[in-house]
């Protein structure tokens, strides 16, 4: 097992991850034994190129890893609770509920047919039980909290009819409707424009702050990672090759992946002033021998809460 | 505006139809069973009787606004049948997959390999004749193509992202079938079935010709056009008009559903985008 942070931790974790392999049946590993811990109300990023094994990681803890996908190996602890070793009916009770998880494409991830308010309100009666009608009036409070302007209005239009800021807006609504623990963001704001997707993150910081939720933020984008997250994990080719506060992380990268994937982002004015210059490509920076290796993840403690959101 | 026209003229048909058979107690003359006169038999059309009177004697105007509901009622309820069949099937086996869509696919396979209406006069042979008997017949013999139409829309459902969205949400398996599929299949369903009530008034009249349908005192289309065979020559209106009637009905329904078609096609896809 990769060094736990297990000296630092003052409460127990929202979601603790250990050694947890997945794989296409029993032999193709995909994820070689990624071990992290979420503490409540943190925001816990993980960064990685494509494929490194970043979403296959936020969907088995929602248990959704589709086939012929599987986890092979290693826990996930929810609350203190074996994800694994729950029954289908109990882990769907949880999702949506104890945890919820935001995708990257909003334009498609809201049915095309059903009102934005009934989709809202579908979680109050799914998890809360609540009748149609208190769910409703709850619906309109929830788009309220994610700001959409005049909710009463938009809560009876459709999806096609609200922009692609807007339906992020309305997915958090739905994900944060029922006040889960830990929230699960793949890309959240990938597929939106830049100016909206400040908002949107500063939406998701803001209520999940308010309700003490903790995130798992899964993004390429490092300029999102270090707004948003207190603790980052580094990925690669399906391992978890560096775990930091997010300071510590940017000024003081340790495996040498980290380290090549902050030479390669984009700078502003980095080029030379007429020419053409180049991109810092990753290959440049890291070798390839230093990847994919079998090696413990790279740690450090967390830090005082206030050094780590400065 | 050719497309309206069509559609205007199949719900024209079909309205007349509804209303041939909710109102035949009120609009038809005489009693189609027991106002048999064997002294007016074969009249043609005449103030009297509009449409002529068949070969006992019997008012062939009332005699088709009776089979109006015999065929409707078939058609409406047997298509009701299927659809439910051919959706529960469809939607469950391509949302599951694995055994239960192998086993579905099959029996979809050996339905569509028997001609529907070969398996419906087996039925009938079974069950006897009778209105009863001929909506389980034609009821169970036709949901192969809403089913696969279902299962299909249903596939491709599956893999977006709000089907995933609600699975994320806590809905449960039937959950999400119910409010995040069915409601998106329903259109194909709609237009598959009205296109089929055309094919149930049809296949209607070929058992009711065949003498497996209704029986005969009571009014179908296809058992007058029987008892008129013989008098094609003498009487021709007595099969005339119920060949109309079934003609009419058909042709409405089948420019409904495919003006339904064109209408819900483009319709869907300026909500998605």
């Amino acid at each position: 097992m990769s060094g736990a942070p297990s000296d630092s931790v003052r409460a127990d974790p929202v979601l603790s991850v250990r050694d947890l392999r997945i794989g296409v049946g029993r032999n193709n590993e995909l994820l070689h034994g990624v071990s992290f811990d979420i503490l409540p109300g943190e925001t816990y990023g993980l960064v990685g190129e494509s494929g490194s094994g970043k979403s296959i990681t936020g969907l088995s803890v929602m248990g959704l890893l589709k086939r012929p996908l599987q986890v092979t190996a290693g826990s996930i602890s929810f609350q203190g609770e074996d994800m694994l070793k729950l029954g289908r009916r109990a882990r769907r009770k949880l999702r949506g509920d104890r945890m919820a998880m935001i995708f990257q494409e909003p334009m498609t991830a809201l049915n095309p047919l059903a009102t934005i308010g009934r989709q809202i309100a579908e979680m109050f009666v799914i998890h809360r039980g609540m009748g149609w009608s208190e769910a409703r009036r709850k619906a309109v409070e929830a788009l309220e909290s994610v700001r959409v302007p005049s909710p009463e209005e938009r809560a009876r239009s459709y999806p096609h009819q609200l922009s692609g800021g807007m339906r992020q807006r309305v997915m958090i609504a739905i994900a944060l409707a029922c006040r889960p623990d830990l929230l699960i963001a793949d890309e959240p704001t990938t597929a939106l424009d830049v100016t909206v997707q400040a908002g949107v993150l500063e939406l998701i910081a803001e209520l999940c702050k308010a309700e003490g939720t903790a995130v798992l933020l899964v993004s390429h984008d490092l300029g999102v990672i270090a707004n948003m997250c207190r603790r980052v994990g580094v990925m690669d080719r399906g391992r978890l090759v560096e775990e930091q506060d997010t300071k510590a992380l940017f000024e003081n990268p340790l495996h040498p992946y980290t380290r090549g994937l902050l030479a390669a982002r984009p700078r502003l004015g980095s080029r030379p002033v007429a020419g053409r210059g180049r991109l810092t490509e990753l290959d440049e920076v890291v070798a390839d021998e230093e990847r994919g290796r079998e090696a413990p993840t790279l740690t450090t403690p967390r830090g005082l809460r206030l050094e780590a959101t400065a | 505006m050719r497309l309206r026209f069509n559609f205007a003229l199949g719900l024209l048909l079909a309205l007349l139809v509804i209303a041939a058979a909710v109102g035949s107690g009120w609009l038809a003359p005489y009693d189609p069973v027991m106002d048999a006169d064997l002294m007016n038999s074969e009249m043609p059309p005449s103030w009297e009787h509009w449409l002529g009177t068949d070969g006992q004697g019997r008012d062939v105007f009332s005699r088709v606004l009776f089979g109006a509901r015999v065929s409707l009622t078939v058609g409406l309820v047997s298509q009701l049948i299927n659809s439910c069949i051919g959706t529960a099937l469809g939607v469950s086996a391509g949302y599951f997959g694995g055994w239960w869509d192998d086993l579905v696919n099959g029996l979809t396979n050996v339905m569509l390999a028997i001609p529907s209406l070969v398996f419906a006069l087996a039925i009938m042979a079974v069950l006897g004749p009778g209105l009863p008997s001929l909506l389980i017949a034609l009821g169970l013999t036709n949901w192969s193509w809403t089913c696969r139409i279902a299962r299909s829309s249903t596939l491709s459902l599956k893999s977006q992202g709000f089907v995933q969205a609600a699975k994320t949400a806590g809905f449960g398996d039937t959950n999400i079938m119910r409010t995040q599929i069915l409601p998106n299949i329903l259109g194909p369903v709609l237009v598959i079935a009205t296109l089929g009530i055309g094919g149930a008034v049809l296949a209607e009249a070929a058992l009711s010709f065949l003498g497996v349908g209704i029986r005969p005192p009571q009014p179908s289309w296809g058992n007058m056009l029987t008892d008129a065979r013989e008098l094609i020559r003498t009487a021709p209106w007595a099969s005339v008009f119920p060949g109309l009637a079934i003609f009419a009905t058909v042709l409405g329904f089948n420019l409904l559903g495919d003006g339904l078609r064109d209408m819900l096609d483009p319709h869907m896809r300026t909500r998605r985008t």
